[in-house]
């Protein structure tokens, strides 16, 4: 198996999706001749050219709306934003359009849109900058959102996101763009949406992480391994629709659950997830679900506050030691 | 300079404390460190400390009275100085007290800290009576008995319970009111369940042995910790685990004393035709020596079988009178105490009784019982004679009606006749069931019991 960098799977899956249909075409700011803002496009345009990888003004709802326009009439448009602070402006068209176009024209038009970049925090680029939106776009019906955390789920999940017939809202995250990892040779590697993976099985306390923390939990379930506190690690890789099954198969395992996330914790996935574990698993639970979620405030700039607003390894090692009743 | 007492913080979880006991009274003098009160606390009794030198000038609080936290106790000072100005002051602080808010309950129990034991209920604690008597190590019943109110910090009868918890409970049986939480807020949690459950079924030799490393898993904190040094002088202490025994132990008799209405009758028995007829026995067998307790108990079977009422069980909506009399034999462990059965008693020679007492007793300590061997007794006898003790009130093994306390046997001046002699005396304590071993009841047992051990031929008459 090719071990290869989270932006080299990304890449992977649009050009190949790019070849497999002509009607999959990129949209985004310096997505064509700088080769992409993190470089995930790269050589895309000179394998495609202008017609397919196309370079936008620095206007979201702008580019946003004429994506899901050109979905209206057959195209399949992958919409890149260069942060998802910024789709902050393109909203209504990705709620009030992308998500009801279908609902409203009884099925007449179908929006097979994928809205793609990082999300969530980065290298001190501050508080409007590092903003986790995942919970926003979960929230709207007609909205799928899928959040990878390895190269091998990236490429598969973009794929099948791309073939979905309905809009996709594909979360990356810049800090994981040079992660490598093994990616399946196969030609036409897909991971299907709505299926969570069990990344580690373990027997004494569930994490449920995604995206940025993922590694991380994996990281403190090895650390807890020494502690003698076996850990499983749960990424449900699509948020929308949820795969709560497997959640909560886990839970009537384990008793205990942790929910790692980089947002924030009022209102966020971590939250939904609660309530639904809550109420699939109730008579499951030995303790109150734990979430560890980012701190509520803006994302400081200074590097050590950051790192404080942020879960951490160390921390869901407490937080898994404290809904197991150790210390 | 007059100092006030206050009520000290004794535990990390207390918020208030009962006097228990003065161990001084006004007028007396005291210096630092002097033990000052006995006062019970969320968790034990413990003593308070004296920490001005004078004279115990005035006690504000009475014995049996509940006070918080800082409340004002005592007023230490010179002989003759003037303290009413911070008596005043003090009944002022309690009037207040009481309208203030229960301190940081909410700060205080944070998840991360399982100190919060089951709430203190009075009755159910039993410091002062003897050492913790009988538990049968059984398999988890449905006990009728319930003890009073919940274990949760708030003490208002909810009990804390985790949802597996429960159900694992229900499943197994299990009377969550017996248990103490290891949780945060006395939260009753699957570990304690599981620590339960093995509790009542182990004890198979095979199981023993692996129960040991698997107990340690139970509780993944370190079983023994190195001493340690709290802050601010306290005695340096080290930390162990509670042991499964112990546990039951704790468990069990919880539900006795609490529970149970116990009343406690002693009488005092010349053993002397008791003891010569174990010498002569003794001289005839010398190789199956029997002991005086080989014969109380033989005594007390017997004795049972003519008063059925104590040889019985309260079973809420009736009383169970048991056909033969099934003793339990109380023997020390090195660190805990069970209880392995005579069965019918009634019907074995006090040479039998003996052998099957030494032959229970040596497997108990070597921890090699099954549970049928020292469960369902219909009546209990334990002795602390051979450590000296000349009388005490054992706790009753439920679902039993009576256990006999047996002290030492000592010879003593009496007066018979007009004349003093010297003569065996042994006492013993026979606590009852009130439910339905009513003290007239108890007393005509005590009688046979007493009768038949000062002249044992009538065990043949």
């Amino acid at each position: 198996m090719a071990v290869i960098t989270m932006r080299e799977a990304l890449n992977q899956a649009m050009r190949e999706e790019m070849r497999r249909d002509e009607g999959v075409f990129l949209m985004g700011e310096e997505v064509a001749a700088y080769q992409g803002a993190y470089k995930v496009s790269k050589g895309l345009l000179e394998e495609f050219g202008d017609k397919r990888v196309v370079d936008s003004p620095i206007t979201e709802l702008g580019f946003a709306g004429l994506g899901v326009g050109a979905a209206m009439v057959g195209l399949r448009p992958i919409i890149e934003f260069m942060t998802f602070n910024f789709s902050i402006l393109a909203t209504d068209q990705i709620i009030n359009s992308a998500a009801k176009m279908r609902y409203m024209s009884g099925g007449q038009f179908k929006i097979p849109i994928v809205f793609r970049g990082p999300n969530g925090s980065a290298f001190q680029v501050s508080s409007q900058h590092s903003q986790a939106l995942e919970s926003w776009y979960a929230h709207f019906p007609g909205l799928k959102v899928v959040m990878p955390s390895t190269p091998a789920d990236a490429k598969g999940l973009l794929k099948s996101a791309i073939r979905d017939n309905d809009p996709v809202i594909f979360l990356e995250q810049e800090r994981m763009y040079g992660n490598k990892g093994e990616v399946p040779d196969e030609e036409d590697f897909l991971v299907p949406l709505g299926v969570a993976d069990v990344k580690r099985e373990g027997t004494d306390c569930t994490v449920v992480a995604r995206s940025m923390t993922v590694p991380l939990a994996l990281k403190a379930a090895e650390e807890l391994e020494k502690q003698g506190v076996s850990v499983e690690v749960i990424d449900p890789r699509t948020i929308r629709p949820l795969d709560i099954e497997t959640i909560v198969n886990s839970v009537k395992k384990t008793n205990r659950v942790v929910i790692a996330e980089e947002s924030h914790a009022f209102c966020g996935v971590g939250a939904e997830l609660s309530a639904q574990i809550m109420e699939h698993a109730f008579d499951y639970l030995d303790a109150p679900v734990k979430r560890l979620s980012g701190a509520d405030a803006p994302m400081p700039y200074a590097k050590n506050l950051e790192r404080l607003a942020l879960p951490d390894v160390e921390r869901i090692v407490k937080a898994v030691r404290e809904v197991s009743y150790l210390d | 300079m007059a100092t006030q007492v206050v009520m000290p913080k004794l535990s990390p979880t207390m918020e208030e404390g009962q006097l228990s006991r003065w161990l001084k009274k006004e007028g007396d003098k005291v210096s630092v460190g002097e033990g000052l009160a006995e006062i019970d606390t969320d968790k034990a009794t413990m003593e308070a400390q004296a920490l001005a030198t004078g004279v115990l000038r005035k006690i504000l609080v009475p014995e049996g009275e509940t006070v918080p936290l800082g409340a004002i106790i005592a007023i230490i000072g010179e002989p003759d100085e003037d303290i009413s100005g911070l008596v005043t002051e003090a009944s002022k602080g309690a009037a207040q007290a009481e309208k203030k808010e229960p301190v940081e309950e909410r700060q205080e129990s944070q998840p991360a800290k399982s100190d919060a034991p089951s709430d203190y209920q009075p009755g159910q604690w039993m410091g002062d009576t003897a050492s913790a008597e009988q538990p049968t190590k059984e398999a988890p019943q449905a006990q009728p008995q319930a003890s009073a109110g919940g274990n949760g910090q708030r003490g208002d009868g909810r009990l804390i319970v985790s949802p597996i918890a429960a159900r694992m409970a229900a499943d197994a049986g299990i009377n969550l009111h017996n248990l103490t939480g290891s949780g945060p807020g006395g939260r009753i949690v699957k570990r304690d369940i599981e620590a339960a459950m093995k509790a009542g079924s182990a004890a198979q030799p095979q199981t023993q042995s692996a129960a040991q490393p698997q107990e340690e898993q139970a509780r993944p904190a370190p079983v023994q910790q190195p001493a340690v040094q709290p802050a601010g002088g306290a005695a340096p202490y080290r930390e162990e685990n509670v042991s499964t025994m112990r546990a039951t132990i704790a468990r069990r008799l919880v539900t006795s004393l609490g529970p149970i209405p116990h009343i406690f009758l002693t009488t005092e028995i010349e053993m002397d035709r008791t003891a010569e007829m174990r010498k002569q026995l003794n001289a005839l067998d010398p190789e199956n020596k029997v002991s005086i307790n080989d014969f109380v108990i033989k005594v007390a079977a017997h004795a049972l079988m003519r008063h059925p009422a104590v040889n019985a069980s309260f079973q809420e909506k009736t009383i169970r009178y048991y056909e033969r009399a099934d003793v339990g034999v109380a023997v020390a462990l090195e660190n805990g105490l069970i209880t392995p059965v005579v069965r019918a008693a009634n019907t074995k020679s006090v040479g039998q009784i003996s052998r099957e007492v030494k032959e229970l007793a040596e497997r108990a300590r070597n921890r090699k019982l099954a549970p049928e061997e020292y469960t369902g007794a219909t009546f209990s006898v334990s002795n602390l004679g051979m450590f000296g003790i000349s009388e005490f009130t054992a706790l009753i093994n439920p679902p039993e009606a009576c256990i006999l306390a047996v002290g030492a046997m000592t010879p003593t001046p009496v007066v018979r006749d007009g004349e003093v002699v010297v003569r065996q005396l042994m006492k013993v304590t026979l606590s009852c069931d009130h439910r339905i071993v009513d003290g007239a009841t108890g007393a005509q047992f005590l009688q046979t019991l007493k009768k038949i051990l000062e002249n044992p031929l009538y065990l043949i008459a």
